[in-house]
């Protein structure tokens, strides 16, 4: 192919100012082999509209912010090689915003309901006593670290949110990332909150809200296993909920 | 700048944009066939509770080719509810030996060595 | 107890009793329905199987020992709720989504679970 070939990267706009639903909008971008979509949507910013309008910042799968839709699937852009989505260079690319999110502006989503859910199921080593520095480190096994490890994996991109039909279906399911990274933490050898966080897992908005799709699993760019920590946690769950129920006094729930 | 974001809704159509969703619903939907198999074999028990004439005639009913049609059908989907909830069971209950997971092959080949025997456990007790 | 976070209050639900049934039924029917489907269904009604093998004298025994009838509950009924709720998922995931619909298809759903694990328990305990 020569220098100049082009392909048409149609992105789905939404200017809040002036729209009532997203539209699409075509621009003529020109093919680099070694370009991913993050590039091409630079480019357009740079050379042809700078109001188009979406996040990024590491370029190398690690921030989590360039998660967009591109010919429908959930996806990192920085992921995301032309050359994977065009036939010799030429073609069309549909980008739009993350499913299953308000859209604030072209392809940037709001996450706040994201944000509320993850600090719901305190994603951090909750200690009932703290351990005197004098005591030393905490130690942990290859096999314990192995346990959980995979989850530990997330960049909350987001892109399992997306994936997911049952967080279109209820806004309020808590989803695939957090429940996850609820699940790490309450594998984690150190970690002694796991009863707190299960009032938060294991409410209606929680594990039960899942069918097990696992559209989250196969989207993950990181190998994180949220479907698989979901279900993990409602055989643990149910478990103690027949324990609460049937041992007088276990528990006051 | 006050702010005005679109909401989106997902459609109930949903469904049918992926093979991968199809795939899902498929899945799901093979509680149809198992909810009304189930629930013909226990009208079935209720008839043997009534008598020989009783279990004759939903022995009748079974003969039909409508029912035969609808039980090949329900075996279909059967069988592709095993296969899937075979396949999902190394995700659901992770087994670790030693300081590794025990790999999917296993865990999914030991259940249908026992979906092999309980057929052939029944298969011998009708036949016997 | 529950935990309220932002403008949010969660509580632990009830949900296992559903799910419990769920699970356990969804393996009972991976193992044993295709096989049942197949003799009394499929194999039995074309002949392929001699009709002896489900005869009444020969079925009514095997319900009639104790040991039968705890086997055929429990191959019966769990699959029964392993269906009902999946179904009940099922519709949900097709477009029941306000709170109102979402009871009434649990309703609907659990009453035919309901209903046809009487119908099984007043059969089996009506002959012995």
């Amino acid at each position: 192919m020569s220098d100049d070939t082009t392909f048409t990267l149609e992105v789905l706009r939404y200017n809040p100012e002036s729209d009532d639903v997203p539209r699409a909008e075509k621009f003529t971008v020109p093919y680099q082999e070694d370009w991913v979509v993050l590039d091409a949507l630079n480019w357009v910013k740079d050379n042809v509209d700078g109001s188009l309008t979406y996040r990024w910042s590491c370029h190398m799968a690690v921030c989590g912010s360039c998660g967009m839709m591109i010919n429908n699937e959930p996806t990192l852009s920085c992921k995301a090689f032309l050359r994977d989505y065009l036939k010799d260079g030429t073609g069309t690319i549909t980008v739009g915003a993350l499913k299953n999110f308000p859209i604030e502006k072209d392809l940037v989503i709001v996450m706040d309901s994201f944000m509320e859910k993850l600090e719901a199921v305190k994603p951090w080593i909750i200690r009932s006593t703290e351990k005197p520095l004098d005591e030393g480190t905490f130690t942990q096994l290859p096999k314990q670290l192995k346990r959980f490890k995979r989850h530990t994996m997330c960049i909350n991109c987001l892109l399992c949110y997306a994936a997911c039909p049952q967080v279109g279906l209820n806004p309020g399911f808590i989803g695939p990332a957090a429940l996850a990274l609820a699940h790490r933490y309450n594998l984690d050898t150190r970690d002694q909150g796991k009863d707190l966080r299960k009032d938060v897992t294991a409410s209606e908005d929680g594990v039960w809200e899942c069918t097990f799709v696992s559209a989250c699993s196969e989207v993950c760019p990181k190998d994180v296993e949220p479907a698989g920590a979901i279900q993990e946690q409602k055989i643990e769950s149910s478990i103690d909920w027949a324990l609460d129920h049937l041992i007088p006094g276990r528990k006051a729930r | 700048m006050s702010r005005k974001p679109y909401e989106p809704t997902l459609p109930n159509t949903w469904w049918l944009e992926k093979p991968f969703y199809i795939r899902y619903m498929l899945r799901e939907f093979t509680s149809f066939f198992v909810g009304a198999y189930v629930a013909i074999l226990i009208v079935g028990l209720w008839q043997l509770s009534q008598g020989p004439d009783a279990w004759g005639s939903f022995l009748g009913v079974l003969s039909h080719p409508a029912s035969v049609v609808f039980h090949v059908l329900a075996f279909v989907f059967a069988t592709f509810h095993t296969v899937t909830w075979f396949a999902l069971t190394p995700r659901t209950t992770p087994i670790m030996r030693g300081d590794h997971f025990v790999p999917p092959g296993p865990i999914i080949g030991a259940q249908y060595a026992v979906w092999a025997v309980a057929s052939i456990v029944v298969l011998v007790a009708v036949l016997w | 107890m529950s935990k309220t976070t932002g403008r949010k209050t969660y509580t632990r639900a009830n949900k296992p009793l559903v799910w419990f049934p769920f699970a356990g039924g969804g393996l009972v029917a991976a193992l044993m329905l295709p096989v049942m489907i197949f003799v009394t269904g499929i194999a039995v009604p074309l002949g392929l199987i001699d009709a002896e093998a489900l005869s009444y004298e020969r079925v009514h025994a095997f319900a009639a020992n104790p040991l039968g009838k705890i086997i055929l509950f429990g191959v019966l009924v769990l699959p029964l709720w392993h269906a009902a709720h999946r179904f009940r998922m099922t519709i949900q995931d097709l477009g029941a989504r306000t709170s109102g619909a979402r009871s009434v298809v649990a309703a609907l759903c659990y009453g035919f679970g309901m209903v046809f694990t009487l119908l099984c328990l007043a059969a089996l305990l009506s002959f012995w």
